[in-house]
């Protein structure tokens, strides 16, 4: 208990860190997700390609190798010029956009073809039906999916406590060092983390209910 | 902004030769050649430790080794003359002859030690639940380490240090660091120092030393902080790119960590560091190991026994 009194200022910020680098990259990440698997469903086949080709890439390698070719292979070619947490931020959201992409694909493939038929052949564009017709009814579906990435989210945005970005994780980091009893901060860590996934899946939960439809 | 698909090819392997290679200051640049640990025809030779035999010391830790016939102790392998293992799994440096030194004077020879690699967040777990019996390497001596652990020592007198390229010229020491970036390991102590608004100077926070080193040759940061004696085994690796500033900022007393109550070992132990140091074998260790990196011996300073 006194580990987490003595040292509340510094848990605070580690918690406000995880929070904000969480809330921000899962924002971005569900931007572009949902952008990538509009492309992934197009009638143009650059951009399914485009789509298919980041998902590939970014769902398939490891987190940490992302964060390494960031900070220690890039600027080897051009200079970035990111912050510490811009970094974490542009990572985390990428990686994290190619499962939000998938998520929202496979939500869209339970709207039976007919749906998108039927919004044709009264002359809707593609973007009208993707729109008005498809993602309404998909919304549903990826809910559950899209609360689990998020909570996968909060906990990968620890990997950014080891590349200089101040978050609860580091917390831990910095209190064992001055060799602090190590039980005790991992209760109060986790406990942190808890808090926040438990929030986000309230908020989905709610959602869930409030879009829930009669079949 | 040209970019060739060879170099951004050649920095990808680089990023993942990164993640393979656990120990540190593997990659030098080119035209650095690493000073090889072991030394040339004229390099000092490490001593050998004569053996004690009959050791009676009244201690649970020291019984139950003696039982077993091996001792087991804690290290570092991914510092360079000080705790390091290398690719034949043999370890090397300075606190690793410490370890060798203590062992001999509890009548183990040299094949009869265990070493394990710890990390630093699990010292004090790991000592306190008896998975090894001492722990030596740069473990710094401080009140909330003794809550938990005995400490016998301090052995070796360190302190933080700034590691910077060979052709640094503004960086004299940490009250020049306003507006310069400055990396170490997350939640290291002499960070914290850095941090405080009187320096004036960024900071980034990596896992691994190695890591901190790599942004400096990169030139991403201008500085990294840690114990000298750490930074002079980084230095050591790459006379033609590296130096070490050489204006410690704080003090960190290193000793050997062992069970809290186990307070014959500990005075044991202190003997031993005690003994090696008068009969000569302390000063020939560090010629032969941290000495190699070109920083002069320095007194040990005076033991605590608690």
């Amino acid at each position: 208990m006194n580990v987490l009194l003595d040292h509340w200022p510094e848990f605070r910020e580690g918690f406000i860190g995880t929070i904000w680098l969480t809330l921000a990259s899962g924002l971005l990440a569900m931007l572009l997700g949902v952008v990538l698997a509009g492309f992934r469903v197009s009638p143009v086949p650059p951009l399914r390609f485009f789509g298919t080709a980041w998902v590939t890439l970014f769902r398939n390698t490891p987190l940490t190798l992302l964060f390494l070719v960031i900070w220690f292979a890039v600027p080897q070619v051009f200079d970035l010029g990111l912050s510490p947490w811009a970094k974490a931020l542009v990572v985390l959201s990428v990686y994290t956009s190619s499962f939000v992409c998938e998520a929202v694909r496979s939500g869209i493939n339970t709207v039976p073809l007919g749906q998108a038929e039927a919004a044709r052949s009264i002359g809707m564009t593609f973007f009208q039906t993707l729109g008005t017709i498809i993602l309404p009814q998909a919304v549903r579906t990826v809910l559950p999916p899209l609360s689990s990435i998020f909570i996968a989210l909060t906990k990968n945005s620890a990997i950014a406590g080891a590349f200089s970005v101040t978050e609860l994780f580091g917390w831990q980091k910095l209190l064992s060092d001055k060799g602090f009893p190590i039980a005790w901060i991992f209760l109060w860590v986790a406990l942190g983390y808890l808090v926040i996934v438990f929030v986000i899946s309230i908020f989905f939960r709610v959602l869930e209910r409030s879009l829930e439809v009669a079949r | 902004m040209k970019l060739r698909k060879s170099a951004a090819v050649a920095a990808t392997i680089a990023a993942l030769a990164l993640t393979a290679t656990a120990c540190g200051g593997e990659s030098g640049t080119a035209g650095d050649k690493p000073k090889d640990p072991t030394g040339g025809k004229n390099a000092p030779k490490l001593p050998t430790y004569a053996v004690k035999s009959g050791v009676k010391i009244d201690s649970a830790t020291l019984k139950a080794a003696q039982k077993a016939g091996k001792l087991v102790i804690g290290s570092k392998d991914d510092q360079p003359y000080l705790g390091f293992q290398d690719t034949s799994g043999k370890r090397s440096g300075f606190d690793i002859e410490i370890a060798k030194m203590v062992a001999a004077d509890l009548g183990f020879k040299p094949d009869q030690i265990e070493f394990k690699t710890i990390d630093s967040g699990v010292r004090e777990t790991t000592i306190s639940k008896g998975d090894v019996d001492l722990y030596v390497g740069t473990y710094t001596i401080n009140d909330e380490r003794k809550k938990q652990v005995g400490f016998a020592g301090p052995y070796m007198k360190a302190g933080a240090d700034l590691l910077v390229r060979k052709d640094e010229k503004s960086i004299t020491g940490p009250d020049s660091l306003k507006g310069k970036t400055v990396c170490s390991i997350k939640g290291s102590t002499p960070l914290q120092e850095i941090k405080k608004p009187k320096y004036g100077a960024k900071t980034v926070e990596l896992a691994k030393y190695s890591e901190c080193v790599q942004q400096l040759t990169n030139n991403e940061v201008d500085a990294v902080t840690t114990d000298d004696a750490i930074l002079k085994g980084y230095a050591a690796q790459r006379p033609n790119a590296l130096k070490v500033v050489g204006k410690p900022f704080t003090e960190e007393p290193y000793g050997v960590g062992m069970n809290k109550d186990d307070k014959a070992l500990r005075d044991a132990v202190t003997n031993a560091i005690e003994a090696h140091q008068k009969n000569g074998d302390y000063k020939k260790a560090y010629e032969a190991t941290l000495g190699l990196s070109g920083a002069a011996f320095v007194e040990p300073p005076a033991l605590e026994r608690y």
